[in-house]
């Protein structure tokens, strides 16, 4: 007796919990597309991103990418994401020359032929979606958030355009949207990795530079990237706890 | 007896009050904190689902493929066979979910193959890099080159 209605009990929870993500899928199999059905579960997952400094060749198609995909305005040159590019004069390696034009959305021209060699190369930028950001701590009204799969995410309809995260952001990700007026950051495509798909930026990057990896799964080859290369995170001193690993990142680089 | 409680009146006015504000406290927040706050921390839990439901515009290398496959192979071991479709032709998820309503560009050889190709000495070593003034005056790219396959043969 007293097993039986351990079982039954056990067997009504079962169904309870398997009914609640069926009943959202029936939804769509109503529809007449279970394709759609989400199964996206934001516990399973804690995104990154990778940065092979070494692989950027500055063609800018990640920031075209970028625009196109999340509808970022071309003017006045605001950026998800951008490439700059460093030149050091080995004479004066404290003062290295930075410049993003158009945040590199047309390219780069080359450098100005001189006899002094100089280093040079290109460095992509875009939100470090830190687990301990400043953007988050500062926002007044909740609108700027931690993710729980590992995203800092803007909540649009809630922002008051207040700029505190701008200011607050080390990296300057964040930039005000001039049609809305609230503030937009990169969202690590959000609605492109929930569906299984990787960022645009990623996407497109030719040389594979850049790299979308989600830190819970042992399978991701983020892992392989964190373990075989040297790797560093941009502005450590702010104890931010970026998740945008650079490998091969110069130590002039801000 | 009555004297006590004369005595403790005040205390009823306190707790009063201090039930009013309590109340007030409530009201305020029922006001103002928006539906599904504080779910899963301090923010409003639809805004995950307004984050995903930007419509997608690359398709990605996977949906391209299924149908083009005479490109697939065509680029199979050259140079160019893990370079993403769409970071030349464009977005094309529309075409993707539907191939008659729209179809990809076809790409202006000359700027196209220089974003990347044209010499810059902040570029990597390793990646082929030309002076185009010096290496082709004028005339597309693709008359010596096939994109897909873009060594010379």
């Amino acid at each position: 007796m007293e097993s039986g209605r351990r079982a039954f009990l056990e067997q009504g929870a079962r169904l309870l919990v398997l009914s609640m993500p069926a009943a959202l899928a029936w939804e769509h199999i109503l529809a007449g597309t279970p394709e759609a059905a989400d199964n996206y579960d934001t516990a399973a997952h804690w995104w990154g991103f990778a940065i092979d400094i070494e692989q950027c060749i500055g063609c800018g198609l990640c920031v075209r990418a970028c625009k196109d995909e999340n509808d970022v305005p071309l003017e006045p040159f605001t950026f998800r994401t951008w490439v700059e590019r460093y030149v050091i004069d080995p004479d004066d390696p404290d003062h290295p020359m930075v410049e993003s034009p158009n945040g590199g959305y047309d390219g780069f021209a080359d450098i100005p032929s001189s006899d002094r060699k100089v280093k040079t190369f290109f460095v992509p930028k875009l939100c470090n979606h830190c687990s301990s950001s400043p953007c988050v701590q500062v926002c007044p009204v909740g609108a700027t958030f931690d993710s729980p799969d590992g995203v800092v995410l803007v909540d649009k309809q809630r922002c008051l355009g207040c700029r505190y995260c701008v200011q607050a952001c080390p990296y300057g990700t964040r930039y005000i949207d001039p049609r809305t007026h609230v503030v937009d950051k990169c969202t690590l495509c959000y609605h492109r990795i929930t569906r299984g798909l990787t960022t645009a930026c990623c996407e497109v990057c030719p040389t594979g530079a850049r790299m979308l990896g989600d830190l819970k799964n042992p399978n991701d080859p983020i892992h392989e990237f964190l373990r075989s290369r040297k790797v560093h995170v941009l502005k450590p001193q702010m104890a931010t706890h970026s998740k945008a690993y650079y490998a091969g990142l110069d130590g002039s680089v801000r | 007896m009555g004297r006590r409680w004369g005595s403790s009146r005040h205390l009823v006015r306190l707790a009063a009050l201090f039930g009013v504000a309590v109340l007030a406290f409530l009201v305020v927040r029922w006001a103002l904190m928006p539906e599904g706050f504080g779910v899963y921390g301090h923010y409003r839990a639809g805004a995950l689902d307004d984050n995903r439901a930007r419509p997608v515009r690359h398709a990605g290398q996977a949906a391209c493929v299924e149908c083009h496959t005479d490109v697939a192979e065509a680029r199979a071991g050259g140079r160019h066979q893990r370079l993403s479709c769409e970071g030349c032709h464009g977005p094309l998820a529309s075409h993707a979910s539907d191939p008659g309503s729209s179809s990809g560009s076809r790409p202006d050889p000359r700027k196209t193959c220089l974003r990347c190709h044209e010499q810059n000495r902040s570029r990597p070593s390793g990646l082929p890099q030309i002076v185009v003034a010096d290496h082709a005056d004028e005339g597309p790219c693709t008359a010596c080159h096939q994109p897909h396959q873009p060594g010379l043969s």
